[in-house]
């Protein structure tokens, strides 16, 4: 880009004597605002109808189908409705906190785009921690929700907001613990540097790389899921248990935020996975065009993360709530001790393959494929066995 | 544009947009809301109808006072941690058996508060 403002600046595009800083500044600004309107507000509203017709089909529902072609514009009806209502702060909360807590958490799902690798040359900022940070940034949501809780000055609130702080905190650890595989592997935190070190193929993805690798990948997802609230560990907003949690009290835009916030994480939790473990943007060499490819590139990594977003979709229409004791058990007594054999495995492995194995990445591909076809095989054997005239065809 | 502190910029940007994100929002529904219908019953803590019975500011279970205490052990660690991966391969030998000892007492750390049962929520 900045070559491209170059010859701009060159040609004579801003006046006889422009200032390059201000040029570049004002571009980088552009940028990100396009970032921030165009892909991540959009994508944490619309998800929410693909959400619901993803479930809708799972539970044999039609979903909503009313607003726009097939239901698509119902999160802009949503939205509108939201911003129409009003805006109710309880006396007895505490008001500064109470306002400034949905500022908090949407800031937290907005800072990571800043480093998302959407292609080999978009990218807001190429932080040479850029992995450390996109794993830290969300974190700022427990301040937020824990704010919200405690704000409100509501037991459902409070306790909503304290399990949701002791779950993302103990999330974190698993999830901070995931990415040191493929930090031993590459030896950088820059999120193109880890792209950059995999290939285009399955056998070149880290998830293929090593036994330690793949079991990484596993627990990063399941931690992403916990750290977001999503089903199976929605604790914190448990409709049967708590009314909404910390968002009991909100009401119009400011409750809007905290669910705009939590969707859109969805897609930051699944771009961690796609850049440390699925190859990222990485798409074979096939046309010369640099504008081209990084759009062949932008297109690969949206589908992987959309694809990962998808399954937790499928996740939260499939498995029920678990207990307050055994998501702490998972995450302490399983994933904590699995994560440390698993950085230290790495550490071994490193030192042993300096340069990988391609033995052994051919042989955890194959053992990947084999997992999924006896996926694949249960689930056309349940179908042919269930009853066929539960199900209806759900139709538009 | 691309080192020192310039790489920071689109960070910086960011904060400001998500703050006129929410701000701007929130004004335009300050704008079309309605207002000014607020009651005594409306604006009081909501505990499923019935009215609230104290304030929610009291104590709570101390499980989640271990739980915070556990990551903080666990979570600074890891950040001592990240620099070591990254030099590993320059460190050899001498950097892994001292990240080992580091990991071996952290273990210790997590064994006792197992054996002590901080672990266990009931």
């Amino acid at each position: 880009m900045q070559a491209w403002l170059d010859s701009l600046i060159a040609r004579g595009a801003f006046g006889p004597h422009p200032s390059p800083d201000l040029i570049y500044g004002a571009a980088i600004a552009i940028a990100c605002a396009l970032v921030l309107f165009l892909v991540a507000v959009p994508f944490a509203s619309i998800v929410t109808w693909v959400e619901r017709r993803v479930w809708a089909r799972i539970q044999s529902r039609i979903g909503p189908n009313r607003v726009g072609p097939n239901g698509f514009l119902q999160w802009l009806a949503d939205g509108f409705k939201h911003i129409c209502k009003e805006d109710v702060v309880p006396a007895e909360a505490d008001a500064p906190l109470f306002r400034l807590a949905p500022y908090l958490v949407v800031l937290a799902f907005i800072l990571p785009w800043a480093v998302m690798p959407f292609a080999s040359s978009l990218i807001l900022a190429d932080l040479n921690i850029g992995i450390l940070y996109i794993t830290a940034v969300p974190a700022l949501t427990v301040i937020g929700i824990l704010m919200a809780g405690w704000a409100s000055n509501n037991k459902w609130s409070l306790i909503g907001g304290i399990r949701s702080a002791a779950q993302i905190i103990s999330y974190e650890i698993p999830a901070g613990l995931a990415i040191f595989p493929v930090v031993l592997m590459t030896g950088t935190l820059s999120m193109q540097g880890i792209i950059r070190a995999q290939g285009w193929a399955p056998d070149r993805w880290f998830l293929f790389a090593n036994p330690f690798c793949f079991v990484a990948a596993v627990i990063l997802f399941i931690s992403g899921l916990a750290e977001n609230n999503r089903t199976p560990f929605d604790l914190p907003e448990a409709e049967s248990e708590l009314v909404a949690g910390f968002a009991t009290e909100y009401s119009s835009m400011r409750y809007l935020f905290f669910f705009m916030a939590e969707w859109g994480n969805m897609f930051i939790a699944a771009a961690i996975v796609v850049t440390l473990f699925l190859g990222g943007w990485q798409f074979p060499a096939i046309v010369q065009s640099p504008r081209l490819m990084n759009l062949l590139q932008l297109a690969t990594f949206m589908l992987k993360c959309l694809f990962l977003v998808f399954v937790s979709m499928w996740i939260r229409g499939t498995l029920p709530r678990v207990r307050i004791d055994q998501m702490m058990s998972l995450c302490w007594k399983y994933f904590v001790p699995i994560s440390f054999i698993n950085l230290l495995g790495t550490a071994v492995w490193v030192a042993i393959f300096p340069d990988g194995n391609r033995f052994t990445q051919w042989l955890m591909l194959s053992f990947g494929v084999a997992v999924v076809l006896l996926f694949l095989a249960r689930v056309v054997a349940f179908t042919r066995r269930a009853r066929m005239e539960l199900y209806f065809h759900p139709t538009i | 544009m691309s080192s020192g502190v310039a790489v920071w910029f689109p960070i910086g940007v960011m904060i400001v947009g998500s703050a006129v994100v929410v701000g701007t929002m929130v004004s335009i529904n300050r704008l079309l809301g309605p207002r000014g219908r607020d009651s005594a019953v409306k604006s009081e803590a909501f505990e499923c109808g019935n009215p609230p019975s104290g304030g929610a500011w009291g104590r709570f279970s101390v499980r989640f006072y271990l739980t915070a205490i556990l990551f903080l052990l666990f979570d600074v660690e890891l950040v001592f941690l990240y620099p070591w991966a990254v030099a590993l391969r320059d460190l050899g030998m001498f950097g892994f058996v001292e990240a080992l000892v580091f990991i071996a007492v952290l273990a210790v750390g997590l064994i006792y508060a197992w054996r002590r049962g901080a672990l266990d929520w009931t």
